[in-house]
């Protein structure tokens, strides 16, 4: 197993990843839930199962037309009697009269309807928990950094981190692509991501380290191999190990939970693996480079006294 | 088996039996999204008349309180968020919806003339009961305080033949005739419905809010959603625990076994210090629970396969565990770190059921650790002890 001698191709195939989900996030975008985007979102439970096309009846019907709601989006909830209605009224969130009405209408033309659970989230709201949701993943990147950087080198700092955005960027991206539901709980499982990747990374940086002190003739490529292999029935058996209990959680949780476990179900294979094939390949790109750079300046004479 | 090794076992039992205590005898903190409820998050407005003062909040923030107590929720938690924002939290009230309406309300009642001149207010109101009108319509009946009952005299004086309209938050409920001197009891009447008229006594006594409340952010739960959610985590936890316990089973064989009984010993300690830290444990909340299994079992896997690699150089047995052990934390303590740092970061900027998560899954990170390097640890030598030569086999050596 050679993963450091094809690390251009990896790095290419991550390179290729990473711009396929920075499109499709441009392009498609993500489909942010109403936590985000403000608005109203009600989950209705009938008595009777009844369809889609029923219930945009109603909400179109000349009673509920002044609430224009030609736009709300009806969802039935997989294996329950449930439908989740996501609207708007004029940009703002429908108030408790207008739901009101909703359900009355609704009940008095489909039969007997009981509301849930509701949300209603004014947009400030929303940019509000956006904000946060970016600076949380600001800072737990920027901690990595700097606890990596104190406990190993920066470089190995920077190379984790850079693995992490990768992870996160592909995962967004599958995110969008699929056209799945991004809400807070996502944002702990982006974050949950970047923990448990950065975790796989280091248990690898932590073999690099040990193999360097004990170094004797191998280069930086073998080191960083050598490493990877040893340590490669740790990464696999961990991830599949927490595999297994976040698929159970994904087919045996609930509707609830399910983007939720899918966002870290992508995540635990993504970070698996740019722990082994990206991380230390940018690291061993960057020592390389810093070493070719340090002898080049040397050689044409031009070296910092104080940089060496 | 040795002493200090009956000791350490002596140490780990007690933990797990004063754990399994704790988790006997303090009931879990259910989060909203497992229990039903209402979280919402209101902002204070200015009206033309009043500001949206420090102390208007302050005042708004105590009416929403005794309307809590109206309702005989258990541990609401009401707090101030900015200078104009309060959170209402109500996990398990019994109809989330209709606390949410009473606590949005502002509930400014007041009686006006004809000529639309404001002649008393909510505030002079002693009592407020739900009841019924002459014709047996649902109605509140209430009672003046002695100023408010000098006020009404005398418009009811002035008023005799005309009408008196009575308005809730500039919503006209009905404006009566004047018939007679009224002094100090009346009658609301065009409600609705009989909850209409429970509802507005229940606001009436606690009080009108002093400024209007913009609701910013409203959750509503029923109990029965918050039930199934429960339902479904359990099945998910056990299936994903069986699938984990069978998998290190059969990849680690006898180590294997030693991690999953870690493991549960593990689960015991982390729901302890759920329940006696009064933690909220939220749906997101159950998922890093589960998730942390995996990285409890993480823990016990490097250790296992630094015990390996130690006995591969020519170590025996002993010499090779402890030096496993303690090759292994720096790697451990390591990986649990940065994901602590990511579990801090949610804590702070996470809310609500995120922020459950972010606690559980760093609860998680302690216990694992303390797990795999104390109780994993403790077993292993304690099986090893006993004929070490056999047992070395076992590790694939």
């Amino acid at each position: 197993m050679d993963i450091i001698g094809k690390r251009r191709n990896y790095l290419a195939i991550s390179a290729v990843l990473v711009v396929i989900g920075i499109i499709a996030l441009a392009a498609k975008g993500l489909n942010l839930g109403v936590d985000f985007t403000g608005g109203s979102l009600i989950r209705l439970r009938f008595e009777r199962p009844v369809a889609a096309g029923e219930i945009s009846n109603v909400l179109t019907s000349s009673a509920l037309a002044d609430m224009n709601l030609g736009k709300a989006v009806i969802q039935p909830i997989r294996g329950t009697p449930d439908v989740q209605i996501r609207a708007q009224v004029e940009g703002k969130p429908l108030g408790s009269t207008q739901v009101d009405r909703i359900v009355d209408e609704l009940s008095y033309e489909l039969g007997a309807v009981s509301i849930v659970e509701s949300q209603m989230v004014e947009a400030v709201i929303g940019k509000e928990l956006l904000n946060k949701a970016i600076l949380a993943m600001v800072l737990s990147c920027v901690g990595i950094v700097i606890y990596v950087s104190l406990r190993f080198e920066f470089k190995f700092g920077v190379a984790a981190v850079s693995a992490l955005v990768h992870d996160t960027i592909i995962v967004l991206g599958a995110f969008a692509l699929l056209g799945r539901q991004v809400n807070s709980p996502f944002i702990a499982a982006i974050l949950t991501i970047i923990g448990y990747s950065i975790n796989d990374t280091i248990v690898i940086y932590d073999k690099i380290r040990e193999n360097l002190k004990f170094r004797k003739k191998e280069t930086i490529e073998e080191i960083a191999n050598n490493s990877i292999r040893q340590t490669l029935r740790r990464s696999i058996n961990t991830v599949l190990t927490t595999l297994l209990a976040v698929l159970a959680l994904y087919f045996f949780g609930g509707a609830s939970i399910k983007d939720f476990s899918l966002a870290i179900i992508l995540g635990l294979v993504v970070g698996t693996y740019s722990s082994i094939c990206i991380a230390p390949s940018i690291w061993v790109e960057w020592t390389l480079w810093d070493r070719e750079r340090k002898r080049r300046q040397i050689t044409t004479g031009r070296a910092n006294p104080k940089g060496a | 088996m040795r002493p200090g090794i009956i000791w350490k076992f002596v140490g780990v039992v007690a933990i797990v039996i004063i754990c399994a205590l704790a988790i006997w005898k303090f009931p879990i903190n259910l989060g909203l999204d497992l229990r039903g409820g209402t979280r919402m998050v209101l902002e204070a407005k200015d009206t033309e008349t009043i500001k949206a003062d420090d102390d208007a909040v302050t005042r708004a923030k105590e009416v929403i309180e005794r309307r809590v107590n109206q309702l005989g929720v258990a541990e609401p938690v009401i707090y101030r968020q900015g200078s104009r924002r309060i959170v209402v939290e109500l996990a398990g009230v019994k109809d989330p919806h209709r606390a949410r309406e009473i606590i949005g309300r502002t509930a400014q009642l007041e009686f006006r003339d004809e000529r639309n001149n404001v002649i008393m207010s909510g505030n002079d109101l002693k009592t407020a009961v739900a009841g019924y009108d002459q014709y047996s319509r649902p109605a509140v009946n209430f009672e003046l305080t002695s100023e408010g009952a000098r006020k009404f005299e005398k418009a009811t004086l002035d008023n005799i033949g005309r009408r008196i309209a009575i308005y809730l938050d500039e919503e006209l409920l009905s404006a009566p005739v004047v018939q007679t001197v009224i002094k100090d009891k009346g009658q609301i009447t065009g409600l609705g419905d009989m909850d209409k008229a429970k509802d507005l006594s229940m606001m009436l006594r606690a009080g009108a809010l002093p400024v209007p409340l913009d609701v910013l952010h409203a959750e509503v739960l029923e109990p029965t959603l918050g039930q199934e959610a429960i339902d479904q985590s359990k099945v998910a936890a056990l299936i994903g625990a069986a699938l984990v316990i069978i998998f290190m089973l059969v990849i680690y064989k006898l180590p294997g076994l030693v991690a999953d009984v870690a493991l549960l010993i593990y689960a015991i300690i982390v729901m302890a210090a759920l329940v006696s830290l009064k933690a909220v444990l939220t749906l997101p909340g159950i998922a890093g629970l589960i998730l942390s299994v995996g990285m409890a079992v993480d823990a016990n896997v490097i250790i296992f396969e630094r015990i390996r690699e130690e006995l591969g150089s020519g170590k025996r047995i002993r010499a090779a565990i402890e030096a496993g052990f303690t090759r292994a934390f720096g790697c451990i303590l390591d990986s649990n770190v940065t994901t602590l740092i990511t579990a801090g970061a949610l804590y702070i900027f996470g809310s609500g059921a995120v922020k459950g998560f972010a606690v559980t899954l760093g609860l998680g990170i302690f216990a694992s650790m303390f797990t795999a390097v104390v109780v994993t640890k403790l077993i292993l030598v304690a099986i090893v002890d006993r004929n070490p030569e056999k047992y070395a086999k076992r590790f694939g050596a």
